[in-house]
C-alpha cells in the first residue's frame, strides 16, 4: 500500500476502495516469494537452529533481568497491577545502515522544521499570516501558550528532546505517525533493551555489526549542558525534574539521572530566589542551570499554571522567563505535536525550509473540515480515529477491529465534537519476526527514534524503541494496551 | 547532595535496621514463652514485646488479646502497624526507589528482592516453624543490606547518611530492650534472681545477637550487670550505646569534614561519647538504670532531630 500524501486524502482513499480492504503487511524479514530480506540474513539462520525451548528459556531469564531491575511502568487506571513489566520480546528488529541514514536525514528536518515553526509562533507568526496553518488550530489548541509570546528561549530552542514515531507500509518508505515533542519517553527501554540483548546473545552480536546505542546519554548530557543560558556558569548543573515514584516513567527518570550523573529532583527540592532556581542541598542551596523536566507544561509552575500543583515549583517560570534557567523541553511546545497540526505538517516543512518533507506524513483527515469529517462519518469502519490531543492508544477507534455497537457510540462522541478528532486509513505496519506462544510469528510493529538538538547540532543514536504489537493482527503497540517492545538493531555494514 | 536524598537514604536505613530489631524482639519471645513457666517461661512476654517495638497504643487499639498470634501479626505483618517488618520494607523500598541513583545496584538489588520475597509469607501462618523461617529471613535481609552497603558503596556523604540512620535507630533499639528489662537488671551488690531472671538476661543478649559474646568479653557466667555493662558501656559491643555513639560521631565528623562546616548534630554526638566514657555502671545503676535510659532515648531522639535539621531538610 502506497500513500500519496501530495493528493487529497479523499482520493487516496477513493483509490483504496476498490481494492481489498487490508492489504498484506509488509514483513520486513521476508519479501513475499519467502526469501530472507539481506538485513536478516545471519538472524534468520538462527532463527532456524533456535529450538522453541531455548528461545523460551531466554525470554524468562529476559523478563526476570527486567523485574529484578525493577524496570517496571505503572498502567493508568490499574490499581492492582501497580508495576508491570512490558513484555520483552528477544527477537531483535534489524535494520541496514542505508534505511537508517535515509530516516535519520528525515528526522533531523522534522526536529528541525518543529523548532522553526514554535520560534515562529511564539514569534512572528508568518505562517498563520501566511494561511498555511489555520489561526483557531494555535490559539484554541490547550497546548498553546499565551505565557510564550514574545518570550525568547535560550538559543532559540523549544524541543530539544523529540521522540518521532515512526512507522512503514514498504520497504521504501518511512512515514511519521507522531511527532512527540513534549515529554517523549521510552528511551531507557532502547538502552536497556540493548544491555539485556548483550548479555542474553553475545554470539548474535558477533553474527552481526550492530551500531551502538550506548552513547545517548552523553549525547544527551552535550545537548543540555549545550542549551544552558547565557548567565549560567562555565560549568552549568543540570537536573532532571521528575514528578516523584508514582509517574508510570519514574524507572525512567531515576535511570537517566543515574548515567548523566545529574540529580533527580521533585518540585519540593527546588525553589526560586531572585529570578534564580536553586536546589536543597545538604550543603545548602545550589544554583541549577538546566532543567531536563519530566513534567507537563500544566504543572510546572503553580503561580502560572495550575494552582493546585504540587509537583511544581513556584516562580520557576519566572525565573525561566529572565533567561537564568532553560527548560528541556520549552514550555508550549504541545502547540506542534498534536494530531491536527500533524496534518498541516508537509506544508509546514516546506513554509519554513523550502524543501520536500524527507519522511512521509499519515493522510490524516481533520474532522474539524466538514468535508472531511462527512468523509469520516461515511466510512468509520475503514478508518482509525484519534483524539487530537489523545496519547498512549487512549480514547481512539480502530474502525476494523470494532464492533458495531462501539462504532455507534463514537460515532455519537465525533458528531457532538467533531475538532477533537482526526482520522486516517487504517496503515497495515510493517511486522518484525516474534517470539509468540507458539513459535515465531510476524507481529506489527512501529519505531519511536530520539532525536536530540542542541546548540551545536543534531544527535540522534542509530536505534529507538521499537514497540511490537503482541496479538495477532493487533495493530496497537501502546504498552499500556498489551504492546511489548524489541531492540532495534542497525547493522554498521 | 539533595536534602531530600540524604534523607531517604537516612530513612532507608532506619527502616532496615527497625525491621531487624523487631525481628529480634520476636525471637527472643518466641524463646521465651517456650521455656515452661517454672524455668522462667512468662505470658507476658509478648506483652513486652509490644512494649520493646514501642507501639502499644497501636495495639491496644487493634487487638484485646496480647499472645503470639496477635503479636507476631501486628509486628510482622500488621498494615495499620507503621513499624511492623513489612511496612518497614515497604518503606525502605520507596525511600530506595527515589533515591535509586544514590545506591550501588546490589543495595537496590536487595532490597526490592527482600520486598518480593516479603510477598510471599501468609500473615495468617505465623506460627512455629513458620516464624523462624521468617525472622530468618528479616534477619538475613538487613544483614545483606548492611553488608552490601559496607562492601559496594562509595564512602562520601551518602554512605554517612545510611550508617547515621543505621546507628540511630541501633541505639534506640537497644536503649528500648533496656527500658522494658531495666527491672531484671540489677547492681552487683543486688541479690541475683533466680532461674526465671536468668532466662530473661540470657533473652536480652539474644534480642541482640550478644550470647556469645557475651562469654568471650566477660569470661564468666551471666550476671544482670554484666549484661547491662555490656549493652552500655561496651564499646566493642556493636550494639552498645557507646558503640553506636562512638560511630554516630566519626560519621558525624566525616560529614562536617566533606562539607568543611559543624553544627548542633556533631556538637550533641560529641557529648553523648564524653558522658558515655566517663560513666561506669555503678555510678548508673546509682543514679537510677530507668532513668538513665530515659534520658538516654530523650537525647537520641534529640540527635535524630538535629541530623534531620542540619541536613535533611
Amino acid at each position: 500500500m502506497v500513500f500519496v500524501t501530495d493528493l487529497d486524502p479523499g482520493m487516496e482513499l477513493a483509490a483504496r476502495k476498490t481494492s481489498d480492504a487490508r492489504p498484506a503487511a509488509f514483513d520486513e524479514m521476508r519479501s513475499p516469494d519467502g526469501s530472507v530480506r539481506p538485513a536478516y540474513g545471519a538472524l534468520a539462520e538462527w532463527l532456524k537452529d533456535a529450538s522453541q525451548e531455548a528461545l523460551d528459556h531466554r525470554r524468562r531469564e529476559a523478563e526476570f533481568i527486567f523485574r529484578r531491575t525493577g524496570i517496571t511502568f505503572a498502567v493508568h487506571g490499574e490499581a492492582e497491577a501497580q508495576e508491570r513489566l512490558i513484555p520483552f520480546d528477544i527477537i531483535p528488529r534489524v535494520l541496514t545502515m542505508g534505511e537508517w541514514q535515509k530516516l535519520a536525514r528525515g528526522l533531523e528536518q522534522r526536529a528541525n522544521v518543529t523548532n522553526a515553526y514554535l520560534r515562529d509562533i511564539y514569534g512572528k507568526r508568518e505562517i498563520l499570516r501566511a494561511g498555511i496553518v489555520p489561526e483557531d488550530l494555535v490559539y484554541r489548541n490547550e497546548a498553546f501558550r499565551p505565557e510564550m509570546n514574545g518570550q525568547r528561549v535560550p538559543h532559540d530552542l523549544y524541543v530539544m528532546i523529540a521522540g518521532i514515531d515512526i512507522v512503514r507500509t514498504d520497504p521504501n518508505e518511512f512515514y511519521v505517525l507522531e511527532d512527540n515533542t513534549r515529554i517523549p519517553s521510552g528511551v531507557s527501554y532502547m538502552l536497556e533493551n540493548r544491555e539485556i540483548m548483550l548479555r542474553l546473545f553475545p554470539e548474535l552480536f558477533d553474527a552481526h555489526a550492530v551500531a551502538p546505542v550506548e552513547n545517548y546519554v552523553d549525547d544527551l548530557l552535550a545537548t543540555l549542558i549545550s542549551v544552558a543560558p547565557a548567565t549560567a556558569p562555565g560549568d552549568p548543573t543540570v537536573a532532571i525534574l521528575t514528578p516523584g515514584i508514582y509517574n508510570a516513567a519514574y524507572y525512567e527518570h531515576s535511570f537517566l539521572a543515574d548515567k548523566l550523573g545529574v540529580e533527580l529532583v521533585e518540585g519540593r527540592d527546588l525553589f526560586v530566589k531572585g529570578n534564580v532556581v536553586y536546589m536543597r542541598t545538604t550543603e545548602g542551596p545550589k544554583r541549577v542551570d538546566v532543567i531536563y523536566r519530566r513534567i507537563d507544561d500544566d504543572f510546572l509552575d503553580p503561580l502560572v499554571f495550575r494552582p493546585d500543583s504540587v509537583l511544581g515549583v513556584p516562580g520557576l517560570i519566572s525565573a525561566y522567563q529572565a533567561g537564568n534557567v532553560t527548560l528541556a523541553n520549552a514550555v508550549g511546545t504541545g502547540v506542534a505535536d498534536d494530531k491536527a497540526v500533524y496534518s498541516y505538517m508537509p506544508e509546514i516543512v516546506k513554509f519554513y525550509l523550502g524543501e520536500e518533507p524527507l519522511l512521509k506524513n499519515v493522510p490524516t483527515w481533520r474532522c474539524r473540515e466538514k468535508e472531511h469529517l462527512k468523509y469520516v462519518i461515511e466510512r468509520l469502519p475503514e478508518l482509525v480515529v484519534k483524539e487530537v490531543h489523545g496519547s498512549g492508544g487512549y480514547g481512539m477507534l480502530i474502525g476494523p477491529s470494532a464492533d458495531k455497537q462501539t462504532i455507534e457510540t463514537f460515532r455519537a462522541k465525533l458528531k457532538q465534537d467533531p475538532a477533537n478528532y482526526i482520522a486516517q486509513p487504517t496503515l497495515a505496519l510493517s511486522t518484525c519476526p516474534t517470539l509468540v506462544a507458539d513459535g515465531v510469528a510476524p507481529r506489527h510493529v512501529d519505531l519511536r527514534p530520539f532525536v536530540l538538538t542542541g546548540r551545536d547540532r543534531v544527535r540522534i543514536v542509530p536505534g529507538g524503541l521499537t514497540r511490537v504489537a503482541l496479538k495477532e493482527g493487533s495493530l496497537v503497540v501502546n504498552s499500556s494496551q498489551g504492546g511489548g517492545i524489541k531492540d532495534t538493531w542497525v547493522l554498521d555494514r | 547532595m539533595l536534602s531530600r536524598t540524604a534523607d531517604n537514604l537516612y530513612w532507608l536505613a532506619r527502616n532496615m535496621e527497625r525491621a531487624d530489631a523487631t525481628a529480634r524482639i520476636l525471637d527472643a519471645a518466641q524463646r521465651l514463652v517456650a521455656m515452661p513457666q517454672a524455668t522462667g517461661g512468662t505470658t507476658n512476654e509478648w506483652e513486652s514485646a509490644v512494649a520493646t517495638a514501642a507501639c502499644v497504643p497501636a495495639f491496644r487499639a487493634k487487638y484485646d488479646k496480647v499472645d503470639a498470634r496477635t503479636v507476631t501479626e501486628f509486628l510482622a505483618f500488621a498494615p495499620e502497624n507503621p513499624a511492623s517488618i513489612r511496612n518497614c520494607f515497604e518503606t525502605a523500598r520507596q525511600n530506595a526507589r527515589a533515591v535509586r541513583t544514590a545506591l550501588t545496584g546490589e543495595m537496590w538489588d536487595l532490597i526490592n528482592t527482600a520486598w518480593h520475597e516479603m510477598r510471599h509469607f501468609d500473615p495468617n501462618r505465623t506460627q512455629g516453624e513458620e516464624l523462624s523461617n521468617f525472622i530468618a529471613f528479616v534477619k538475613e535481609s538487613s544483614l545483606r543490606f548492611d553488608g552490601s552497603a559496607f562492601r559496594t558503596m562509595l564512602r562520601n556523604d551518602a554512605y554517612c547518611f545510611s550508617r547515621l540512620g543505621i546507628l540511630i535507630e541501633r541505639a534506640d533499639a537497644t536503649a528500648r530492650i533496656l527500658d522494658v528489662k531495666y527491672h531484671v537488671l540489677l547492681p552487683e551488690e543486688a541479690q541475683v534472681g533466680g532461674p526465671l531472671d536468668y532466662f530473661q538476661w540470657v533473652s536480652i543478649l539474644r534480642s541482640v545477637s550478644a550470647r556469645t559474646s557475651y562469654h568471650w568479653v566477660y569470661r564468666d557466667s551471666v550476671k544482670p550487670w554484666l549484661v547491662a555493662d555490656l549493652l552500655i558501656l561496651n564499646r566493642q559491643m556493636p550494639r552498645s550505646l557507646a558503640s553506636c555513639y562512638e560511630n554516630l560521631s566519626r560519621y558525624l565528623d566525616d560529614l562536617a569534614q566533606f562539607y568543611g562546616r559543624q553544627g548542633t548534630s556533631q556538637r550533641l554526638a560529641r557529648s553523648m561519647v564524653t558522658k558515655l566514657s566517663n560513666a561506669s555502671m555503678q555510678e548508673i545503676f546509682q543514679s537510677g538504670l530507668h532513668e538513665f535510659i530515659n534520658r538516654f532515648i530523650a537525647d537520641n531522639n534529640r540527635l535524630g532531630g538535629a541530623i534531620t535539621e542540619q541536613y535533611l531538610v
